[in-house]
């Protein structure tokens, strides 16, 4: 049977849902799977944002609480850690966004293999759910720190160290599966089912972002895979992989020579791609809702592909710098220095096009333009921090205080949080139909970046200072001064705020769908394929009986001699070509 | 990790930055004609399932490359003295033979697919299907063996590698054999050779690609 392009293919479209359990339950269209994904990501994530604020309250009035012991703190730092990194970032950005977006921007009609999509989310609710569970077994979920590191992640003394450090390593198994079941999607969809004319210098960089993304993922995950499966082989059936001679409460353990070091290795080969698995969708995300809201064409849209590439593959050479306090030979740390430093300069060079692409632009300070703008301060306080970490000497002093905690939650946290929220704000219309209430989103954005800054530039202030991560109380340390208590507390107000805040969010959320005004098919005026859908919001096969053919890059915005200031993908060269070609020297220029 | 990872994943990243060069040299911004042929543009003309498998086949590539990177560093005595080489069971020899037919079968299967021959299609597929669960089931004669052996000490690295990578790549070898299950169903219910061929020819990479993993695994724990 001759092979025949997805996009020469006619309507015939199958897994039609026509029941309810189809259509919302089992359902293999990418746009309700993306938001199954979405509604479970965010609602664990809500769970971990509580866990936060526990941990908060405990730092801020130590001896007051007595509910919080020091186990639940070590098991609220641990699953709060897993949880955001994990459960809610990877699986919002590219299995909600992902899903919803791949086909809508490059104008497929659904995923290629939409029941293995279908099985992903499945799979992802199952990993959830038995992360969940682990709150509820003997001895709690695991207190070892998201990092698992062991000896102590299995030994006595850590709490969770046997049911709970079993379901985090088997809902990780789960999860890997799910997301290789979704990545395989995600890629192969975007090579083979992209629409006529949709080249890959025409794809949006919100595609850039998630494909180069999920290859990283397909790459990395494994190493995850490889240490959750060795570790439960220690864990349960005695074996030394990981695990050294150690004096473990007065007993000598039967292991000899296992290697810690091994599982640091295993765990950050797959924990700094990690770091850009969601990082480089935020990139794409925010250099698209930059483009669309300030009304001008992405500032250097090669370089910016060139740039996610580059992040893509340097990300795969800088894990070790994770574990400079562990010891490692001076070459190897002299390497991983210099690969840190040098992956700052395609990532210097997006931010640079982000604020060139505001520069003498039209900004329409809509909701979605203020998160991003918001995400490309706190991203560059946060890469910053990260320039001190990534040199081994000031590392080493630094390493065990606030300072990271400050620095990764700017960078890793917040930066792709703000991102999250200015993508729900910006594709909300086209999800719903519906416009949200402005006025509550501006209210939301303005106290979640105060609230933020009020959280973590405060920390890096204290690791400065020597304050330690990871205890559970301070006690009379006489090197911690009264202050660094009162920015404690200071800090914690913050948090509760923050926390707080978000429900603005969800009302919001609810308020769009049972109060808001029709959005009309494209609010925001963007040229993107996903806005030009026949329906708002988009059917089952999305595009009804033709799929849409592209003629234009994604950004041509503010186009000199057009009658509107967006030209959508879709429109071809035609009625003011003539007009186009005369100025096009000038706007190539421009653009270069 | 050793230097040589190192060095492999640049010379991957080099390689795939030389391939991706030649599409990220457009200018998308210049406007163009019509929208041209997608083949002329994805360069990808195949079924997706292929490309699909493409890539798992990556991701399980580097899982196993993994692995052996652990296999050689907890191996390295400054990580650890407590390592003891095994002797490896004669039946591995015997289950590599049979992986071996079985992949040699499915090419066959392969082959004859296209030639429209349904009787030799039928016990080429079977053929191939039961050497590899032959081998499987040598596999576990072998864990059996080591398991009735004195050297059968958990705590010892080079036996719990041995267990774990056999047994991963068992694992891979049974999610083959569901696909070959589904697919040797269609073929005796005799489903017309254009909704199977395809599938006939993705399970024939996937056995090849196992084998050539298991050769590699069996090589290392050879000279180990």
């Amino acid at each position: 049977m001759a092979f025949v392009a997805y996009a020469d293919r006619d309507e015939v479209h199958g897994h039609d849902p026509d029941t309810f359990i189809t259509k919302y339950i089992w359902s293999q269209d990418h746009k309700v799977i993306a938001i199954q994904y979405g509604g479970v990501a965010i609602f664990v994530g809500l769970t971990a944002l509580v866990l936060s604020v526990m941990m908060r309250l405990q730092l801020a009035f130590p001896d007051t609480f007595n509910f919080i012991t020091p186990n639940d703190y070590y098991q609220f730092v641990t699953m709060h850690g897993m949880i955001m990194v994990i459960y809610l970032l990877t699986a919002l950005f590219l299995g909600g966004f992902g899903n919803y977006l791949i086909p809508l921007m490059c104008g497929a009609r659904d995923m290629v293999f939409p029941y293995m999509n279908m099985l992903s989310f499945w799979a992802y609710l199952v990993s959830v759910i038995i992360l969940l569970a682990s709150f509820f077994v003997p001895g709690g979920p695991t207190g070892a720190g998201w990092t698992l590191y062991p000896p102590q992640t299995i030994l006595p003394g850590t709490p969770g160290n046997e049911l709970g450090i079993l379901m985090m390593l088997l809902s990780l198994a789960v999860f890997i599966v799910a997301f290789t079941m979704g990545g395989l999607n995600y890629v192969t969809t975007i090579l083979q089912a992209r629409c006529r004319g949709m080249t890959l210098m025409r794809m949006p960089l919100s595609i850039w972002g998630i494909f180069t993304a999920t290859v990283l993922g397909l790459l990395a995950f494994p190493a995850l895979l490889v240490a959750s499966i060795m570790m439960i082989f220690d864990l349960l059936l005695g074996t030394s992989f990981f695990m050294p001679a150690v004096l473990s409460m007065g007993q000598a353990s039967d292991t000899m020579g296992g290697s810690p070091i091994l599982f640091q290795h295993l765990f950050w080969f797959f924990g700094h791609p990690e770091v850009y698995i969601v990082a480089l969708p935020a990139f794409g995300i925010v250099s698209d809702l930059l483009s669309v809201h300030a009304r001008k064409n992405i500032f250097g849209y090669r370089m910016m592909v060139w740039a996610i590439v580059g992040i893509g593959a340097l990300s795969f050479v800088v894990w070790a710098h994770h574990m400079y306090v562990s010891g490692m030979n001076p070459y190897f740390g002299f390497f991983f220095a210099t690969t840190t430093l040098i992956i700052a300069i395609p990532t210097a060079i997006k931010v640079y096009n982000w604020v060139l692409t505001l520069w003498q632009a039209n900004i329409r300070m809509t909701v979605p333009m203020l998160f991003s703008i918001g995400f490309i301060f706190t991203f560059t306080h946060g890469g910053l921090t990260g320039l001190f970490l990534g040199n081994v000497t000031v590392d080493l002093p630094l390493s065990d205080t606030y300072f990271v905690i400050g620095h990764f939650h700017m960078v890793m946290g917040v930066s792709p949080v703000l991102v999250l929220f200015g993508a729900l704000y910006h594709w909300m219309p086209k999800m719903t139909g519906k416009m949200f209430n402005v006025t509550l989103g501006k209210i939301h954005f303005w106290l979640t970046f105060l609230c933020t800054y009020a959280i973590y530039l405060p920390m890096h202030y204290l690791g400065i200072l020597g304050i330690p991560r990871r205890y559970y109380a301070y006690g009379g340390a006489d090197f911690i001064p009264a202050s660094a208590q009162s920015m404690n507390v200071g800090i914690t107000y913050a948090a509760i705020i923050l926390a707080f805040v978000q429900l603005i969010f969800l009302y919001n959320v609810f308020w769009t769908l049972f109060k808001g005004k029709p959005a009309g098919g494209n609010p925001w005026e963007a040229t993107t394929l996903e806005w030009q859908t026949p329906d708002t919001p988009p059917k089952h096969g999305n595009w009804g009986a033709k799929l849409p053919e592209v003629y234009r890059w994604a950004y041509d915005y503010s186009v000199p001699g057009a009658k509107l200031d967006y030209i959508p993908q879709n429109e071809p060269h035609h009625g003011h070509d003539s007009v186009e070609s005369d100025s096009d020297d000038a706007v190539d220029e421009a653009k270069e | 990790m050793s230097m040589w990872t190192l060095v492999i994943a640049l010379v991957c990243a080099l390689i795939v930055w030389a391939v991706l060069v030649r599409y990220l040299m457009a200018q998308p911004w210049l406007p163009a004609g019509d929208p041209g042929n997608l083949a002329d543009i994805t360069a990808v003309d195949e079924p997706a399932k292929k490309v699909g498998l493409y890539f798992f086949l990556c991701a399980i590539s580097s899982l196993f490359a993994l692995f052996i990177t652990a296999y050689v560093m907890r191996m390295d005595p400054n990580h650890g003295a407590d390592w003891f080489s095994i002797p490896k069971p004669g039946i591995l020899w015997i289950n590599t033979l049979l992986l071996v037919y079985s992949s040699i079968s499915m090419q066959h299967a392969k082959t004859v697919s296209t030639l429209n021959g349904q009787k030799n299609l039928k016990r080429a597929l079977m053929t191939g299907g039961v050497f590899a669960i032959l081998f499987i089931a040598g596999q576990l004669w072998a864990w059996e063996v080591l398991h009735g052996s004195v050297y059968f000490h958990l705590s010892n690295p080079a036996l719990g590698f041995f267990y774990l990578m056999t047994g991963i790549h068992a694992v891979h070898l049974i999610g083959g054999l569901y696909v070959w299950a589904r697919v040797t169903a269609k073929v005796f219910n005799n489903a017309q050779p254009e909704t199977v061929n395809l599938s006939i020819e993705l399970c024939t990479t996937y056995w090849h690609y196992l084998l050539l993993v298991w050769l590699v695994l069996f090589g290392l724990l050879l000279l180990t």
